[in-house]
């Protein structure tokens, strides 16, 4: 097991931010704890990274201990906080060098696996990290924490303010590091990344919802999804919430997901109950299960 | 909020109060070479009041140098052979007020006490007797005879100076870390707090060095500053205070959260003490017994004394250990408790 955490728990003195957590993330995994801002994450992760001390509960990284070998612990991993924590005032350039010799390495000792990270950067080597775009900030963030070759990365929300380009080129990367044998857990609050992990854990308020394969979450799901359009999207989803047997409804693009209590759902007695509502250009088909869709309903169980 | 709040209480007591050019128990010392009736009537009248304090009495005109190198003693007051014969006789006698101007302000107004109390015991003797003495008074000014100010400041502005780069900056270039997130990145690597500081605190000590020297050379160079004692054992002293400084950024750096944090705490819990209670502007020895008991607890203060000692005065090692001894302390004091807080984890 690269990172084991069992029953982690810790509050700050107004709010309860990780409850009773465990997890395992095997050796090699690309690993997502996904779920929406404030459920905990970066407190997980900082309690990883051994920069934060838990309340209650035990954790290992590397099979070493979170509290007792943080020393050892620290010469082992990647850590690359949610926010943007470079030196702004330095080069590209100056920043590599300068993580590089922190951690007692050089640039070129460890130059293959980051190289083609650092290519897509290298145009811009002398230009300042402060001036640089949120996409290449977080590359460059990314080669600072890889520039140690790490056995285990943590990456906080490594894709949150990127642009949708950048972060599909990011999660490549990833994978390509993955492939090189390190252990990656990534946390996101975008639903789409969470296909690309191996393993995810869906986590709301300091609580894990549910751990498994991204295939094996959606397929587990049991409940038919109904994807609905009409003219009117708003009140499409006011008038979903008062259809006697609804169960759930939120919007999704430009659909709303649709879920009924009943099994035996005939779509078109729902089709009749919204032309009575007078909606017009009513749409309704089976929706393909998506993660969102699964951590809404967790969601709304757990609320 | 409390510093919004407590700010203008502490400012408006401490001004009140320790504030002032006037004298209180200043420390005097007495050589009466006459020792006769009415000397003693004269010291009695200057021990009442409550400007002066009679510290000790002395025999011998070598004994004054040495006593104003320890610098408690500000003045003595030298009463010439046959006092009070030579006031019957020639109906005028000499009494010199020998002051430390190594503080002008203050050694300008304890002649002038000194001076009107001498005046006033002449005026009421004569009135009684209806004769017509008259005390003859000669000032003598030691280290500063023209009575420059330049020689306050000078020690002064070099301790605001050292303060404010060595604490203030470094307390704040280290919470830019934390507030950047930088520090979080630094602490998750193989780095030790020690070196994470002492690469924090080596730029500023650098700065600081040449920021003293660069006083001194000015204040010796443009003021006329003289440097009486050894320029090493100042070098060592600036050194030694330097690091004070420093300890003291870390242990700010310790506490405080953010930038903002730190400028407050050392602009209020430094600057301020530093330019009221260190002696530099008002001197020490006239502010009520509380206030002059939380100037022990100032660097600055010790720092001042040693440099006016070591440049005004001359003063060796010998003289000064004291002082040294108790900076040494305080710099240890503070990098313990700098230890004590640092935190290898985030809050």
């Amino acid at each position: 097991m690269s990172i084991q955490v069992e029953n982690i728990s810790k509050s700050y003195p107004k709010t309860l931010a990780v409850s009773d957590i465990s997890f395992e993330v095997k050796e090699g995994e690309l690993f997502g704890l996904i779920g929406p801002d404030g459920a905990g994450k970066t407190t997980l992760f900082r309690i990883l990274t051994t920069v934060l001390l838990a309340d209650e509960g035990k954790a290992t990284v590397a099979g070493l201990d979170v509290i007792q070998d943080y020393k050892e612990i620290r010469k082992n991993i990647g850590y690359m906080p949610g926010k943007f924590s470079l030196y702004q005032d330095l080069t590209i350039t100056e920043n590599l060098n300068f993580f590089a010799t922190i951690f007692g390495t050089t640039l070129e000792e460890n130059y293959d696996l980051i190289k083609e990270i650092y290519i897509q950067i290298e145009p811009f080597k002398n230009r300042r990290a402060g001036a640089l775009s949120g996409g290449m900030k977080q590359k460059l963030a990314l080669c600072c924490a890889l520039i140690h070759k790490p056995k285990i990365l943590f990456l906080d929300e490594p894709t949150t303010g990127v642009d949708p380009v950048s972060r599909k080129e990011f999660w490549e990367m990833l994978k390509r590091l993955q492939k090189k044998g390190i252990t990656i857990l990534v946390s996101t609050p975008y639903m789409d990344e969470a296909a690309l992990c191996d393993r995810i854990a869906l986590i709301q308020k300091g609580q894990i919802l549910k751990i498994d394969s991204p295939e094996n979450i959606v397929s587990h799901y049991n409940k038919t999804i109904y994807k609905v359009r009409t003219k009117n999207k708003h009140q499409l989803i006011l008038d979903l919430k008062k259809y006697p047997s609804h169960y759930s409804a939120f919007a999704f693009g430009e659909h709303v997901h649709y879920i009924d209590q009943n099994i035996h759902f005939d779509p078109t007695e729902l089709e009749k109950y919204l032309k009575e509502q007078l909606h017009s250009e009513i749409d309704i088909a089976v929706a393909k299960t998506s993660i969102e869709d699964v951590f809404m309903d967790f969601t709304m169980l757990n609320q | 909020m409390f510093i919004l709040f407590g700010m203008p209480i502490a400012q408006i007591m401490l001004f009140g109060f320790a504030i002032t050019n006037e004298i209180n128990n200043v420390k005097i010392a007495i050589l009466d070479k006459s020792k006769d009736k009415e000397t003693e009537k004269i010291i009695n009248k200057i021990s009442a009041s409550k400007y002066f304090h009679i510290e000790q009495q002395i025999s011998s005109e070598n004994q004054i140098k040495a006593i104003f190198e320890k610098g408690k003693i500000k003045a003595v007051l030298l009463f010439e052979n046959h006092f009070i014969k030579n006031l019957q006789a020639q109906k005028q006698a000499k009494v010199q007020i020998i002051t430390d101007a190594s503080d002008p302000n203050t050694a300008n107004t304890i002649t002038n006490y000194t001076n009107a109390i001498l005046q006033n015991y002449i005026q009421e003797n004569n009135k009684i007797k209806t004769e017509n003495y008259q005390i003859d008074t000669q000032t003598q000014l030691y280290y500063n005879p023209e009575l420059k100010g330049v020689f306050t400041f000078v020690p002064g502005v070099m301790t605001v100076i050292l303060m404010l780069v060595s604490a203030m900056m470094t307390s704040i270039s280290i919470t830019k870390e934390k507030e950047l997130g930088t520090m979080e990145v630094l602490l998750v690597s193989p780095l030790n707090p020690l070196q994470v500081i002492l690469g924090k605190v080596f730029p500023y000590i650098f700065l600081s060095i040449i920021n003293a020297t660069v006083i001194v050379i000015l204040g010796v160079f443009v003021f006329g500053m003289p440097v009486q004692g050894s320029v090493f054992l100042l070098a060592f002293e600036s050194f030694l205070f330097i690091i004070t400084a420093l300890s003291l950024g870390i242990l700010i750096s310790t506490v405080a959260q953010s930038q903002q944090t730190a400028m407050m705490l050392s602009l209020m819990g430094l600057m301020l003490p530093i330019i009221i209670l260190s002696g530099f502007i008002f001197p020490i020895s006239s502010m009520p017994l509380p206030l002059q008991i939380i100037s022990n607890i100032i660097p600055a203060k010790w720092f001042i004394i040693i440099i006016k000692a070591i440049m005004l005065k001359g003063a060796g090692i010998a003289i000064i250990w004291k002082e040294t001894l108790i900076l040494i302390g305080m710099t240890l004091f503070f990098i313990l408790l700098s230890i004590k807080n640092y935190k290898i984890r985030l809050e």
